[in-house]
């Protein structure tokens, strides 16, 4: 740390900022309640917690996005008003957002430009912005070309325009929301670095995350939320995973659940040279052969947007197949109607759970039968059978353990946690042959993420072909028997889990073949 | 049918079109999607020209008729910023609106006799060069020379000003501006706005210019239409919505003098001696809008035509105004 209080950045460093009993509410939400939370020049605070615990509402406020109901903020010790985003710029306060605030079809220079006053009036100063770019991407050790369009940017690149955004603003202090849920693990290394060294040079950073090993790697201390009130601020030294996930969750969890040993069996799921297009009507999977086995669950690991929606759909009829073949327990599908592989026992679990997975404005019970509406006991002769639906849904909402008040509440009432429940249910109960999961876990908190993980290895020890699309690493580590890596639409490699590490994996998630890395490591 | 005098008056109607799509444009730029471009031209156009028999003087006429059109839509801005409705459907409403306001007021104002409108006039020098001369600068409305500077104008401010640029974060990701603190509400009001009075400018080079006079709906005859449909075929972009225009008011124009004469080319002239040939001919332009309105809802092809990514949806912040 230096003697004087300036940054590199030539800006004046921030000491300490203080949040003290901020409470927000929501229409029938409470989401912080009294929370104090505060941070200082040269360390990484990371702020942890569940979906809903109040991390990014606190994070908002701070940043003038939302206004507080009651607290205060003080920064060097004396009281702030914050009431808009300019507000906190002007204080040194930035904030790299979980989803970049980047417009695609500008350049980088005019991204950092938007917002600031121009040296030329009402003209554009890309120029000396640019220059300045430059400079500050010189101090901090961020490659960065000011005339390249966002879009032209890989994941990790747009999120340093986002840094020398707010470095550019002067941001002494920055907010990074979830900064490394898009990026592989080569990415977040990088990020880490850079962080490290903002933090050497007298920046005050606040990490909020729910990768407990992400926290423990880069934060001098934490502090842990959940349902909206602190649970203590700790050094994280003097923590551990465990602890801070049991924090986290508010009772013991555990963390690997037991896959337990099962052979897999015959082939169920067998893709070859499957082609498709995608949206954008650019080529969405390129030639991807793979087969899952019963008892196997086969994980497809990658960034996002690298062909993993494609190839959901692709498998599960949503998506036209342009050549190559799908088998479904020996069986050309290639091109069937959705219904008819759901009546072969193939089930989905899709990624947009409250889009694809359920109709929001049905009930519990009626969403339950989705799939077998059209079967006995739940209708006979083209009536409804409401007493065979009731039935039905009594055993799965408790079963599943979904917490609902009724089987007549409309779905979209739930939580999202309990969303998935339901569509694990309906999906799972069936006792399909194959399984497709879209980013199972996605969005949910650690409680009910585990109860979803645990469906699934269930459901592999009774043999069930389990095709797992994820971006979450961890996930794919956790279950997965062998991992498939995606990348623009093709399968990089299949690796078993034996040999899958996360750096092996991250380089293949970059295009990268391991082999041919040594030099090519950036 | 002398080409010159097709394309010279072919540019005078197209400046019409010109000042609506360019409007358009802007308030598109911004995120906000207007479809009731006819209704605020035609009241534009009516104002235009009441305005001008109770004070003689067309240039507050022309003034007039842009403020009008411009508080109109501010209806359709509260209603799709504010309330955050569908911007279709208050386009539509917002049509429908100004069209009323124009014929009830203007009732009567047909047999008005003659007004005084904008000045025409010729540019020294200019109007000597060879074909360009005549068609562009010859005998035309101080308003048409108004649209020649408006355009480049239009096309500089987007893509080299500052508030330009924060136009085009607003419609692209307006998350993203408002996170660097730009007032995305005020932005999309403003440029409702200056779509509202370029529309009207339109209204009033109908009324004070091109087709000098009051007659009720069929002053723009579904010209604001066609302006919409433009702003999509010039992919948002000034100097082809210019071009566009101007190619449109030729065609127009064509479509006009081509039911004129007894023969054309050494035979019978079918437009002159079947009205509907005439009809038909007259249809095109309609046709053309619908088809281009039908593919441009497409998203998919919007996305690829480069639309503005926020193009009709509203801007919901967590919270707002307190």
């Amino acid at each position: 740390m230096t003697e004087s209080n300036k940054l590199p950045s030539g800006q004046t460093r921030i000491d300490s900022l203080e949040m003290r009993g901020v409470t927000k509410r929501f229409p029938g939400v409470l989401a912080n309640d009294h929370v104090d939370f505060d941070v200082r020049s040269g360390e990484v605070h990371a702020l942890l917690g569940e979906n809903g615990a109040g991390k990014s509402t606190l994070m908002k406020i701070l940043y003038g996005l939302y206004h507080p109901d009651e607290g205060e903020v003080l920064l060097n010790g004396k009281p702030v008003t914050i009431a808009s985003p300019t507000d906190s710029i002007n204080l040194g306060i930035g904030m790299i957002h979980q989803h970049f605030m980047l417009v695609q079809t500008l350049t980088v220079a005019e991204n950092v430009a938007l917002g600031l006053p121009s040296s030329r009036g009402a003209l554009t100063d890309l120029d000396r912005i640019s220059k300045r770019i430059l400079e500050l991407a010189d101090i901090y050790g961020l490659k960065i070309d000011p005339s390249a369009y966002i879009w032209q940017l890989s994941v990790g690149q747009q999120q340093r325009v986002e840094i020398i955004k707010a470095l550019y603003r002067g941001a002494a202090l920055l907010i990074l929301d979830e900064p490394t849920a898009v990026l592989t693990p080569q990415e977040v290394n990088e990020l880490f670095v850079i962080m490290r060294q903002m933090v050497r040079d007298g920046h005050a950073l606040i990490f909020i995350s729910h990768k407990l090993h992400e926290v423990v790697d880069i934060s001098q201390r934490v502090t842990v939320l959940r349902d909206g009130r602190k649970i203590g601020t700790r050094p994280t030294s003097e923590t551990t995973k465990q602890d801070l996930a049991n924090w986290m969750v508010g009772r013991e969890v555990g963390f690997i659940p037991d896959r337990g040993d099962v052979t897999p069996a015959e082939v169920r799921l067998q893709l070859e040279d499957v082609s498709c297009g995608s949206d954008r009507g650019t080529p969405g999977l390129r030639g991807v052969s793979v087969a899952v086995r019963s008892g196997e669950i086969l994980g497809i690991a990658g960034v996002s947007g690298n062909g993993q929606r494609e190839l959901a759909e692709a498998v599960t009829g949503l998506r036209k197949i342009v050549s190559g073949h799908v088998q479904l327990e020996g069986r050309d599908v290639t091109n069937f109607p959705p219904g008819e592989l759901t009546d072969r026992m193939l089930s989905y679990i899709p990624e947009e759970r409250m889009r694809d997975g359920m109709i929001k404005d049905f009930t519990v019970a009626e969403n339950l039968i989705l799939r077998e509406h059209h079967k006995q006991p739940y209708s006979r002769s083209g009536f409804l059978n409401l007493g065979g639906i009731a039935t039905h849904a009594d055993k799965l909402i408790r079963d599943f353990r979904v917490k609902t008040p009724s089987r007549e509440t409309l779905a979209k009432n739930l939580s999202g946690g309990n969303i998935q429940k339901v569509v694990l249910a309906r999906e799972i109960s069936r006792d399909p042959r194959v399984i497709l999961a879209a980013q199972p876990t996605r969005g949910l908190d650690i409680g009910a993420t585990e109860y979803v993980r645990m469906q699934l290895l269930e459901q592999r020890k009774k043999g069930a072909a389990i095709l797992l699309i994820s971006e979450d690493l961890d996930e794919i580590l956790a279950l997965s028997d062998r991992i498939a890596v995606i990348y623009e639409g093709r399968i990089m490699d299949i690796v078993p889990r034996a040999d899958a590490t996360p750096e092996k994996l991250g380089l293949l998630m970059a295009g990268v073949h391991p082999e041919e890395s040594t030099s090519v490591v950036k | 049918m002398d080409p010159i005098i097709i394309l010279q008056a072919g540019v005078a109607s197209g400046t019409v079109l010109l000042f609506a799509a360019l409007g358009e444009v802007l308030a598109e730029r911004s995120g906000v999607l207007n479809l009731g471009v006819e209704g605020m031209m035609l009241i534009g156009a009516m104002s235009a020209f009441s305005v001008t028999i109770a004070t003689g003087n067309p240039w507050i006429g022309v003034l007039v008729a842009m403020f009008v059109a411009g508080l109109l839509s501010q209806i359709h801005a509260f209603i799709v910023i504010t309330l955050q409705a569908d911007q279709v459907v208050s386009g539509l409403a917002l049509t429908l609106v100004g069209a009323g306001i124009s014929l009830v007021l203007g009732e009567g104002l047909s047999k008005a006799g003659t007004v005084s409108l904008m000045p025409n006039f010729s540019i020294p020098l200019l109007s000597q060069i060879p074909i360009l001369g005549p068609i562009l600068f010859t005998r035309q409305s101080v308003l048409v020379y108004i649209g020649y500077l408006l355009t480049p104008l239009a096309w500089y401010y987007i893509n080299h000003t500052r508030p330009g640029l924060h136009l085009r974060a607003v419609g692209e990701y307006p998350a993203a501006a408002d996170a660097l603190g730009i007032n995305v509400f005020r932005m999309r009001y403003m440029y409702v706005f200056v779509g509202g009075m370029l529309a009207g400018l339109g209204g009033a080079t109908i009324s004070l210019a091109v087709a000098p006079g009051w007659f009720s709906e069929l002053t723009t005859g579904g010209q604001g239409w066609i302006a919409v449909g433009l702003v999509i075929f010039a992919q948002w972009d000034p100097i082809r919505a210019a071009l566009g225009s101007y190619a449109f008011g030729a065609l127009r124009r064509l479509i006009l003098d081509i039911q004129a004469p007894l023969t054309l080319f050494g035979m019978d002239n079918p437009f002159y001696y079947n009205p509907y040939w005439g009809f038909f001919l007259q249809m095109l332009p309609y046709a053309f809008t619908v088809i281009v309105l039908v593919i441009g809802s497409r998203e998919a092809i919007r996305k690829r035509l480069g639309a503005p990514a926020a193009l009709g949806e509203p801007y919901i912040r967590g919270e707002r105004g307190k």
